[in-house]
């Protein structure tokens, strides 16, 4: 058995020390800490070397950009490391069996939640799609942890967190989970089974596996917590730098009373105009959180600007394509509806709230 | 002979993955048989739920991620 073969440790080759690793990432940390101290005298620096007057758009602009930039990076490095660590201790495989044989309602809950932490690829959308339907569990559960997975990002979170503010934060992850377990929970009403591509439902499994844990160490999930950084940064950071150049263009050049008019909280028909925006726009969580930022900052309803981020990163263009291998068009639309139903709640209910 | 199927849409992972078993496997010197397999369908038959998966000899051993090379020298020992 697999199982025996991985847990005798005996001839295992030697594991190197850990504690090189342990200070490594203590002076990394230290480093860190270090560099987003000096932010602020850094960028106003930079400007000041540039022949350009700090008072006027095009500095405003630029002052933005330089101090964003690399707060965003610094930020985003360390969350997407934090959460490489923690996702090593969880799977797809795990989740499924957490969540098969859970009635409906709790398991959805349950789904959100899991859909947040679980390690999980856009490539592997489908296969994880068909692994969790083929192992009974509910095509609502299924859904809850598909919206949640993409919508409750950790850089949307994180990035909200170190830019716009804790609360701001609390409340985006609150919501995503909200609209994430209550669309699932009515497209498992709807009881859409019959909507599937049939090629899904004439699939034979063997059931579900248990693949035998890998036994990662500490060092192994240091590991996995680079590897995470390498892939997401390294994927990403175009998209950070695009989305900070509109932010600061939106800092230096749009007015706020504009803003206000615009995306106020008394302009009621934004909500719909941002969640109708966002559909066909993608860009990474990375990007669109400084144009976030910026906008509220020029006075902006938080409920609009949660709805526009929401709708860009939960209902994506390259996510649908994949998941029409798996779903007709009917049901992807019924998907769209719902989920963008619940974004557009949200925002309503937001602009009212606080508004 | 084993017989290895890697599993995996054809992923820049799933490509990595059958690289680092014929690898481990030339390092090792086991004759083996490697067989990728790429079809959602087939894919979803062995009942993992994320890729690249890894089978050998009709047993899954590995899904999701790049496997440990020291576990997948001891899968391909066994």
């Amino acid at each position: 058995m697999t199982v025996e073969i991985l847990s005798s440790r005996g001839d295992e080759p030697k594991h190197p020390s850990p504690w090189g690793w342990i200070a490594g990432l203590g002076t990394t940390l230290v480093l860190w800490g270090i560099a987003y101290s000096q932010l602020v005298p850094i960028s106003e620096r930079l400007v000041s070397l540039l022949p350009v007057d700090r008072s006027s758009h095009f500095g405003q602009a630029l002052a933005f950009f330089f101090y964003d930039t690399p707060k965003v990076i610094l930020l985003l490095t360390l969350i997407v490391f934090a959460m490489g660590v923690v996702r090593s201790y969880f799977s797809p495989e795990k989740t499924r069996a957490a969540l098969a044989g859970k009635g409906e309602g709790l398991a959805n809950v349950m789904a959100a939640g899991l859909g947040v932490l679980t390690p999980f690829c856009s490539c592997s959308a489908v296969p994880l799609f068909i692994g969790f339907v083929s192992a009974g569990i509910p095509l609502g559960v299924t859904f809850s942890f598909l919206i949640a997975a993409p919508m409750v990002n950790e850089v949307a979170l994180g990035l909200l967190f170190g830019l716009v503010g804790w609360q701001v934060a609390l409340t985006y992850l609150g919501f995503g989970l909200g609209v994430a377990i209550v669309a699932g929970w009515v497209i498992g009403r709807l009881r859409l089974e019959g909507w599937l591509q049939d090629w899904v439902k004439d699939i034979q499994t063997v059931g579900s596996v248990t693949i035998p844990d890998e036994q990662r160490t500490f060092v192994d999930r240091i590991k996995l917590g680079i590897e995470a950084v390498g892939d997401i940064v390294g994927r990403v950071w175009i998209w950070i730098i695009a989305g900070i150049a509109v932010g600061g263009l939106i800092h230096g050049y749009v007015p706020a009373e504009l803003m206000v008019r615009v995306m106020g909280a008394d302009a009621w028909w934004s909500v719909p105009a941002a969640v109708a925006m966002g559909i066909p726009m993608y860009t990474n969580a990375a990007g669109v959180i400084p144009i976030v930022e910026a906008l509220l900052d020029k006075g902006a309803a938080l409920g609009t600007t949660l709805a526009f981020m929401m709708s860009v990163i939960a209902l994506s263009l390259p996510e649908m394509i994949i998941l029409r291998k798996v779903l007709t068009m009917r049901l992807i639309a019924v998907f769209i509806g719902v989920v963008g139903t619940g974004i557009l709640a949200v925002g309503f209910l937001f602009n009212m709230l606080f508004g | 002979m084993k017989d290895v199927k890697v599993l995996g849409p054809g992923c820049k992972r799933c490509e990595a993955t059958e690289a680092m078993v014929r690898d481990a496997a030339a390092k090792l010197g086991i004759d083996i048989k490697v067989e990728k397999v790429t079809h959602y369908a087939e894919i979803a038959r062995f009942g993992i739920a994320s890729t690249p998966g890894i089978v050998i000899d009709g047993k899954v051993v590995h899904a999701g991620g790049l496997p440990k090379e020291d576990a997948l020298e001891k899968w391909l020992q066994a």
